[in-house]
């Protein structure tokens, strides 16, 4: 059984039934999707490609994404790295965009066309247990009560509620948790590709880190789809409580920001959304497996999330396939007790995903500080328009002075500088 | 329009609202909160602090994320759940 048909349960799920065992997959929905919220930009395409072959030709596809912009900003400026490549434009691919309610659906269908049963709204209140702790089942909230089952896989999402009921997650703070909230705005389609320079059919996806987010410790994003933009404000929870802003108001903030504004202009709000994002990375991995229970995706903190990096589909799919994967090897052995399921970390391991979690260990939290947030920004914008102003008949400045009247009028220390570009250089570098 | 209220963002959103609220705020416990973080943090606004220091809150349209009860610093203050099978929140397009 799977509770919770987002990416990592429908994937989990399509395995599962690949394999010819009997599966139940539990949506707590209307129908999957309709309660889930992302950029949406799928990367590492051939994690799915593995799946569903050329799944592009299929599945509800925005655009192909070709073109990515990280944006720093100021309040006034900003400075990009804009990169385009023809190699992310053909097969295999990069990455997508999409709409999740359209595409969460279409993924759930590919395991109930595989013979999974999906039961829309239904929601696992609870994992039932026997005496010895072992899992045996989950409890809906219907009439009939009680599903029990060999294997659960908790894939409910973010919130977590199975996993952390038998003590597989944590309690999750203000610091592990980010909340993002979201506007798709309509744009003509000519209008679109026009103003962002694109191949018919071709997306831009944006990163944007600073002041765009005032003082409140996060970032922001904007990505095509088809006719229409995705653009939102991710942010800390707890820095949300302490500066006491309100999420909606960092949204139209962003969109007023002088570099977002014209990117944006004319577009139509066709919906509001909001949701949470685990952002503390290896921090706040679930435990994976207890006897008779898997815990795949967001709900196992699996969100890949860096500021640089957002990618939970992604590594949902690979956490649901791997789960399945196990869970399946388990009930073909007749031993689905954590030892039975072990299968599952080790294919996490074998594929990458644990070891991303790793070597990624002190991204979040090094992305998320002050100096990151609103101090660097500032210094990397004024260097730039020191550089580039022009000068007229004044003397004009090298970039290493450039920088050191930057650093200076920001006041950060240059020992502490010096000791941030040594561990940003360890989170990110090398 | 690109600028919007936030009246105007949640007409866009369809909710089927469940019977019964699915979170109930702990008048009790919120009498001798000073903070009333959850008044700023929620992206539907659905919490408003009285006159009388208490706080007012409507289940109707949330969108069952879990901000309130990760930055309430207060246990117990807000018992949370799911809404029934199919109900709450119903996007469309996001
Ligand atoms: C604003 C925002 C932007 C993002 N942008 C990106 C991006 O561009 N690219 C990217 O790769 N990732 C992005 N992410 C992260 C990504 O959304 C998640 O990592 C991903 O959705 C995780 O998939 P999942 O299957 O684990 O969980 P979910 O997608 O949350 O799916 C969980 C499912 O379980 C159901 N469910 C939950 N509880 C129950 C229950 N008790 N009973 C029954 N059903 C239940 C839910 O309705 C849902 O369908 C973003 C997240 C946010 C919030
Ligand atoms: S819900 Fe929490 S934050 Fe809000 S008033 Fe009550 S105790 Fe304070
Ligand atoms: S779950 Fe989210 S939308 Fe609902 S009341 Fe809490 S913060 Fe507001």
């Amino acid at each position: 059984m799977v509770a919770g048909a987002g990416p990592a349960g429908s994937a989990a799920a399509l395995v599962l039934a690949r394999a010819g065992r009997s599966v139940l997959l539990l949506e707590r929905g209307e129908f999957p999707g309709s309660k889930n919220v992302s950029g949406a930009a799928i990367y590492g395409p051939d994690v799915l490609a593995e799946l569903i072959p050329a799944f592009w030709e299929t599945a509800p596809i925005e655009r192909v994404l070709t073109r990515r912009v990280i944006c720093v900003t100021s309040e006034e400026s900003s400075l990009s790295l804009d990169f385009a490549t023809r190699r992310f434009a053909s097969p295999p691919y990069n990455a997508f965009s999409v709409l999740r309610p359209r595409f969460d659906r279409w993924l759930a269908d590919q395991a109930v066309a595989a013979g999974a049963t999906l039961l829309n709204e239904t929601v696992a209140d609870e994992l039932l247990r026997d005496a010895t702790g072992r899992v045996r089942g989950v409890r809906v909230r219907r009439p009939d009560g009680d599903i029990e089952a060999p294997v659960v896989i908790a894939a409910d999402g973010v919130n977590s509620f199975l996993a952390r009921g038998v003590g597989l997650q944590r309690e999750l703070g203000g610091h592990d948790l980010s909340v993002g909230v979201k506007e798709v705005l309509a744009v003509d389609r000519g209008v679109l590709e026009e103003r962002f320079h694109l191949e018919a059919g071709e997306g831009v996806t944006y990163e944007f880190l600073g002041s765009v987010t005032g003082d409140v410790a996060g970032g922001s994003f904007l990505y095509t789809n088809r006719e229409s933009l995705s653009l939102g404000v991710i942010v800390e929870i707890a820095s949300l409580a302490e500066h006491r802003v309100r999420p909606y108001e960092l949204l139209e903030r962003f969109k007023a920001h002088p570099t977002v504004a014209p990117l944006v202009r004319g577009g139509s709000l066709v919906e509001y959304s909001a949701h949470m994002v685990p952002e503390a990375g290896q921090a706040m991995l679930a435990t994976l497996a207890g006897d008779g229970v898997l815990v795949a995706g967001d709900a196992a903190g699996l969100c890949f999330a860096t500021g640089l990096y957002l990618e939970g589909i992604n590594y949902a799919i690979a956490s649901g396939r791997a789960a399945g994967e196990a869970a399946a090897e388990a009930l073909a052995a007749g031993d689905t007790s954590a030892a039975g399921l072990a299968g599952y970390e080790r294919r996490l391991e074998e594929r990458g995903v644990l070891p991303d979690f790793r070597r990624f260990r002190m991204a979040p939290r090094f992305i998320m500080g002050e100096r990151m947030q609103r101090l660097y920004p500032e210094i990397v914008t004024g260097v730039a328009e020191r550089v580039l102003r022009s000068q007229g008949g004044r003397p004009k400045q090298k970039l290493l002075p450039a920088v050191t009247d930057e650093v200076r009028r920001s006041g950060v220390p240059i020992r502490r500088l010096l000791r941030d570009l040594w561990e940003g250089g360890r989170a990110f570098g090398w | 329009m690109v600028s919007t209220t936030l009246a105007e963002k949640m007409t866009t959103v369809r909710f089927r609202p469940d019977h019964e609220p699915h979170i109930v705020v702990d008048g009790d416990i919120c009498r001798d909160c000073t903070l009333h973080t959850c008044v700023y943090v929620c992206p539907a606004n659905l919490f408003s602090l009285l006159s009388d220091g208490s706080i007012l809150f409507n289940h109707e349209e949330c969108f069952e994320c879990g901000t309130c009860y990760v930055a309430c610093n207060r246990e117990g203050a807000i018992h949370w759940r799911y809404p029934g099978g199919g109900r709450g929140v119903s996007f469309r397009d996001s």
